[in-house]
């Protein structure tokens, strides 16, 4: 520790550079003009200047999201950090780690309805792990190694740091602190080894096992042991859409994604299961659909996950594991190696028989026929150009739910979507985030028209540091989604989901300096995909003008059980 | 079923709210709340009643125990517990009523803190089935005023909650 002070703005980008944040997503303003001014003198901190706070946080978020580090976001006081509360509650919906830092008038002015003040801690309270507001330059130190820490252990999540503009410009001296410890949070990382033996016993004795996992396997980058686990055992695997990649999705043992747009013979097998070993998932209603319908099978579950609140809170369990997924994996691993009871083959081989008849409906065909583009057939075209080598954003609607059916991930942390708050507006600067965690590497942007204006303004950022995203525009000039939702339970009363008067996305993408392509038939696809990836180095804005009626398949309506699915051949 | 939850929080601004919002947030009830520091100034306890079935009621400690702000929670429902709350009444007190309401304030152990040409202010202290009787047992017309604490809790012998 040095004897020199230092003031509260220099402190903040020490903080960083202690945590070894590489880039900030953020947009300046007047509270937080002095740790700008402290960015602007160094270049160990790259700062990544957005066009709107909430790709910002979508970029930090993405960045997470891909790489397993943290992302950071700088943004002002009040509309700041308004701008990016949907950014936070994406996030924390999805369990993702990540720390805001936001502005705040100062100390002696808060509580005065100030220019630009908004009750910062209290607006994203129920939408963040934590947050903190700074009263002191001497607090900063450990506010920042608290704010990291309890962002990426646990249960991940976003954390803001709030800071006033006079605690940027007081002085203290400064020193990072090595650890932190807090009484108040020691998250659990072993699961109990009596649970764990307990899980074991019921594992070797299932005759109808299903292996379920969602984004905890990503978050505790546990997807190698959830590979072993399932491997040895023998057992069919499915995905939640947080979970995909979690599990090679080109693996003979997955069933597909399972849920509301999941494959039939991942719901049947969910459903008809006796043995339901759950990982890092939360059986949320997009999942299991409803809970009666599901509870109404008798069957085992075993629960792991880091969040004991997640367990038992939808399904009854019956044994659940309290730990890291990752640890608890390895400890099951261990666990069954060192015994020498494993599974009954025959009844697995008559399992798989069932599973296999189910797989047979084949419930992802779709009519490929006619002159019109499918947009599955553009995901199936987006799989074989890239070869499966790629990272892919989404946005949130029709377009989300064809990506996560139609594109096989294989390694976690490519497939990049709001699961949780489903978030139109999400997948382009989520896209840059991706891209900063992984220079060099194709990123793609799966979209819709409605989407991806939501968040625009962004490809003025893509162009400023040469992002070579790749977006897919899946343009049915309709919010398909919703359209879908209003044909099947409101008669066809198409209300307020026609996007007239769309911009032409082409000229729109050259505008802002990009390259635009316009895709109209099916036999242009594939040729303009390829056009698109072998640009490395420029951002192609790819519109491909869809069916206008295709509907998602298989569909579980909103309230009923998970086997009770409407499938493509049943209309 | 009533539940009687105890809670250790740091004693630090916007642990309450943390607290508050968790319960509206998540719908669940809250009956009570009382919350000041413990002799440890870094420390407040709360005492929080609310009601729900054991699922509702598992899902509520766990999701207390998951802010950061709360070192300890413990549902004092779960076994031998004291609880008391505190109620500030004031009552019109003239003619014949001044002695009945002395009379029932004798009766419930109450005390008489304040009293006017026309108005005693009164302490009870009790659980609040008991509180609720001296307010079911007064004639209505005579209340002027009434302020209760909610509950505060603790559990009995051996059983602490401290860190």
């Amino acid at each position: 520790m040095s004897d020199k002070e230092l003031n509260g703005a220099e402190i903040v980008i020490r903080c960083l550079q202690e945590e070894g944040v590489e880039v900030v997503f953020g947009y300046p303003g007047g509270s937080v003009l002095f740790i700008y001014d402290e960015l602007f003198k160094q270049d160990k901190v790259k700062h990544v200047l957005v066009r709107h706070e909430q790709g910002a946080a979508h970029a930090a978020d993405g960045y997470s999201r891909a790489s397993n580090r943290i992302g950071v976001c700088l943004v002002t006081s009040g509309p700041g950090i308004t701008n990016a509360v949907t950014g936070i509650a994406t996030a924390y919906m999805d369990s993702i780690p990540m720390v805001i830092l936001s502005g705040q008038v100062p100390t002696h002015y808060i509580g005065q309805d100030a220019f630009q003040e908004c009750d910062a801690v209290g607006i994203t309270r129920p939408c963040v792990k934590h947050n903190f507001l700074v009263r002191n330059v001497e607090d900063l130190a450990t506010t920042f190694k608290k704010a990291f820490h309890i962002a990426r252990t646990g249960r991940p999540g976003p954390v803001l740091i709030d800071i006033p503009k006079d605690v940027t410009t007081a002085t203290c001296k400064f020193e990072y602190p090595a650890q932190v410890s807090m009484r108040s949070y020691s998250p659990v990382v072993r699961g109990h080894p009596g649970q764990i033996k307990k899980a074991v016993q019921l594992l070797t004795e299932a005759k109808r096992p299903v292996v379920y996992t969602g984004g905890g396997v990503i978050l505790s980058d546990a997807s190698a042991e959830l590979l072993s686990l399932v491997k040895m055992l023998g057992f069919p695997c499915t995905n939640t859409l947080m979970g995909l990649g979690g599990f090679p999705g080109t693996d003979p043992q997955f069933l597909g994604m399972l849920g509301m747009h999941g494959t039939y013979q991942a719901n049947m097998a969910m459903q008809n299961c006796d043995v339901l070993l759950a990982v890092g998932a939360r059986f949320d209603d997009r999942v299991i659909g409803n809970p009666e319908h599901f509870g109404q099978v008798p069957r085992k579950i075993i629960h792991i996950d880091v969040d004991p609140s997640s367990i038992a809170k939808r399904v009854k369990v019956d044994v659940p594991i309290v730990g890291n997924v990752k640890d608890v994996l390895d400890d099951l691993l261990k666990t069954i190696r060192s015994g020498d009871a494993m599974p009954d083959p025959k009844a697995l081989k008559e399992w798989w028989a069932q599973i296999d008849q189910w797989r047979a409906r084949d419930c992802l065909a779709y009519n490929k026929a006619g002159n019109v583009i499918k947009p599955q057939w553009v995901i199936e075209k987006l799989y074989e150009v890239t070869g499966g080598d790629c990272f892919v954003t989404s946005d949130v609607g029709q377009h989300q739910m064809w990506a996560a059916q139609y594109f096989k991930f294989d390694k976690p942390r490519r497939w990049i979507n709001s699961g949780g708050l489903g978030t139109m507006g999400f997948g382009l600067p989520s896209a840059m985030g991706v891209q900063f965690a992984n220079p060099g590497q194709t990123v793609a942007c799966v979209t819709g028209e409605s989407s991806i204006q939501m968040c625009l303004q962004e490809l003025s950022t893509c162009k400023q540091y040469r992002l070579p995203i790749k977006v897919i525009n899946l343009n049915n000039r309709y919010m398909g989604m919703v359209r879908q939702w209003q044909q099947f339970f409101h008669g066809n009363r198409y209300s307020e989901s026609y996007m007239d008067a769309l911009p032409d996305f082409v000229k729109l993408a050259e505008g802002y300096g990009h390259r635009g392509i316009r895709i109209e038939k099916p036999e242009d696809v594939e040729p303009a995909l390829r056009e698109a990836f072998s640009r490395k180095d420029e951002l192609v804005f790819m519109d491909f003008l869809t069916d206008q009626t295709e509907n998602v398949f298989p569909m579980v309506p909103g309230g009923m059980g998970i086997s009770e699915m409407i499938l493509a051949e049943d209309l | 079923m009533r539940h009687i939850i105890s809670i250790l929080l740091e004693n630090e601004s916007g642990a309450l709210s943390r607290v508050a919002g968790l319960f509206s947030a998540r719908a669940y009830n809250i009956e009570s709340l009382t919350v000041a520091p413990t002799e440890d100034a870094s420390l407040s306890r709360m005492t929080l009643v609310t009601s729900g079935s054991d699922e509702v009621i598992e899902q509520i400690t766990k999701q207390l125990n998951k802010l950061i702000d709360v070192v300890k929670v413990v549902d004092l429902s779960e076994a031998a517990h004291i609880e008391r709350e505190l109620m500030l009444i004031k009552v019109r007190a003239v003619g014949k009523d001044r002695e009945e309401v002395k009379r029932m304030c004798d009766i419930f152990r109450g005390r008489i803190l304040d009293v006017t040409d026309g108005t005693f202010t009164i302490e009870i202290t009790g659980t609040g089935l008991k509180i609720d009787a001296f307010v079911e047992g007064l004639d209505k017309t005579l209340i002027l005023e009434t302020v209760r604490t909610g509950a505060s809790g603790i559990g009995r012998g051996e059983r602490i909650l401290k860190i």
